[in-house]
């Protein structure tokens, strides 16, 4: 192919892939409100629109509209810095995650992921260990003790539950032999997903996913009792407004990550042996793809609205006492799968 | 201007001004995140250079790990207050100087004379396989498996050790 074909399906790729991010960020918003208040049994918003479907818009204006205020002690550039490196973080990270098998259309083979990088697994490491600093610096620049405190402990946080994900990541990579997100997704065909072959390691990673998107039960970086709002007490209007998309765009990219490396990514089991046609075949896989996705956003946000907030000692403990002992644990466990397989 | 050069001075030029803007900005946070900045336009070169891991592993290591660490300490101590470090001692900043002259005359020295010594002869397609992480990992498994095991034995220990001390201090 041609650099300039490669470039324009590349860039329609971004294109669609972002404004469906977008488009599920702010209704993701809505569903958590919506979720939270079944879980409390109140009704949740459903004032603006036909059942409050356009309260995400709403919202959004509110914070476009209000003032920006930044706060006399905050060292400026790094204070605005940090929001757009949040996003940034959780914007292009999407970009190497498989949704669906290559495709033929107009001619073209076209695969459904942005870019197939053949280490695509060390590329989404390598922006979320970058991630730690949009929060760090947002609560080092705003001059502000509560964000101080909270920046600290999420990077605390986030840097030791890095530790039992990168474990966890290990045995998947030692099962599948790529690093690739498209050839690990390919080693999981039938009922071989990684979830039933290393269940320890799933939990781990499934708990390291909720510490690093600091979700409810860890979201001590912004725990409102103690640190009023953590790391962006001191943001508002739109700079807000981009921690805010991120944190909603991190949990669709840890749900992601949780699909493609333990829940067989777009796969669908002995879906080849219905004698489909193949559009109808990619249809169903695309189709079970987001599917699942739902599912575990669903859980994510049910998560919240039922557990209590960890302490910090606990949720250290907990990080180091039992999710890196148990995520080495299943490192082995997959060693001695792969002997006895061999 | 092929992409690759375009890229390449395009990376470069971002080592280059935030590595003066390490050293020059009066605030140190601002120094650390021109540091991380640093590490990301090195590991574009390394990219450039088609040493793919190595680029995703300077930004792993460097930029996501060893730059928490720094950034921490930066913040908890504060060290805005110990501005005048080099004002109280004027003979150590002297050292500082002749250090940074030695160093610098050193890497002068190499690009002038000894550029045959970098051959530049190793053709893409070569180096293309060599920054995978196949190769790298073959390599570390068949020639140099004691290093490696030894180095894993290290490290595992060590995060051992971190543990068993970090409980002892919550206990």
């Amino acid at each position: 192919m041609e650099i300039l074909q490669i470039a324009v399906i590349t860039l329609v790729k971004i294109l669609i892939v972002v404004t469906l991010m977008l488009l599920t960020v702010s209704y993701l918003v809505y569903f958590e409100r919506k979720i939270s208040a079944w879980a409390q049994n109140r009704v949740g918003p459903n004032r603006v629109g036909p059942a409050g479907l356009l309260q995400p818009f709403a919202d959004v204006f509110k914070l476009l509209l209000k003032e920006d205020i930044v706060p006399f002690a905050a060292t400026k550039s790094i204070h605005t810095l940090a929001p757009m490196l949040a996003l940034f973080v959780a914007f292009t990270t999407y970009a190497v995650i498989p949704i669906g098998p290559s495709v033929e259309i107009f001619g073209y083979k076209v695969d459904l992921v942005v870019a197939d990088v053949n280490m695509g697994i060390l590329y989404i490491l390598a922006l979320t260990s970058v991630g730690v600093y949009a929060i760090t610096f947002s609560g080092w620049s705003s001059g502000s003790k509560y964000s101080l405190l909270g920046g600290v402990r999420s990077s605390a946080q986030m840097i030791s539950y890095e530790i039992s994900m990168g474990f966890s990541i290990a045995g998947v990579l030692l099962f599948a032999e790529s690093l690739r997100p498209v050839a690990i997704v390919n080693a999981q065909s039938g009922l071989m997903w990684n979830a039933f072959v290393q269940p320890i390691g799933f939990i781990t990673f499934v708990v390291a996913a909720f510490a690093e998107t600091n979700r409810l039960p860890f979201d001590l970086p912004e725990a409102e009792p103690e640190l009023v709002g953590g790391y962006h007490t001191e943001y508002s209007s739109m700079k807000f407004a981009g921690f805010f998309l991120a944190e909603y765009a991190n949990m669709i990219i840890a749900s992601a990550m949780i699909i493609t490396l333990y829940l067989g990514g777009w796969q669908v089991p002995y879906i080849e042996k219905l004698g489909l046609p193949d559009y109808a075949v990619v249809l169903i896989q695309v189709t079970a793809f987001f599917v699942k996705m739902g599912v575990l956003l669903f859980f994510i946000i049910w998560v919240r609205w039922s557990l209590p907030r960890f302490r910090y000692d606990q949720l250290m403990d907990l990080g180091w006492k039992v999710m890196f002992p148990l995520s080495l644990l299943n490192l082995i466990w997959v060693a001695i799968l792969i002997m006895i397989m061999n | 201007m092929s992409l690759e050069s375009v890229l390449f001075y395009f990376f470069a030029a971002i080592s280059i001004v935030t590595s003066i803007l390490v050293i020059s900005s009066k605030n140190p946070v601002l120094s650390a995140l021109s540091l991380i900045l640093n590490f990301a336009g090195l590991a574009g070169v390394y990219l450039t250079l088609y040493a793919q891991f190595i680029a995703v592993v300077q930004v792993i290591v460097y930029a996501g790990a060893i730059m928490v660490l720094f950034l921490f300490v930066i913040m908890l101590i504060r060290p805005e207050a110990e501005r005048n470090y080099f004002q109280e001692r004027k003979s150590f900043k002297m050292l500082t100087i002749g250090i940074g002259v030695i160093v610098l005359g050193q890497l002068m020295f190499l690009i002038i004379s000894g550029t045959s010594m970098f051959t530049s002869g190793g053709h893409s397609e070569q180096s293309l396989e060599v920054g995978t992480v196949e190769r790298i990992g073959w390599e570390l498994m068949t020639s140099y498996l004691l290093p490696f095991e030894a180095i894993g034995f290290l490290l595992l220990a060590a995060s051992i050790g971190a543990m068993v001390l970090a409980k002892k201090k919550f206990e």
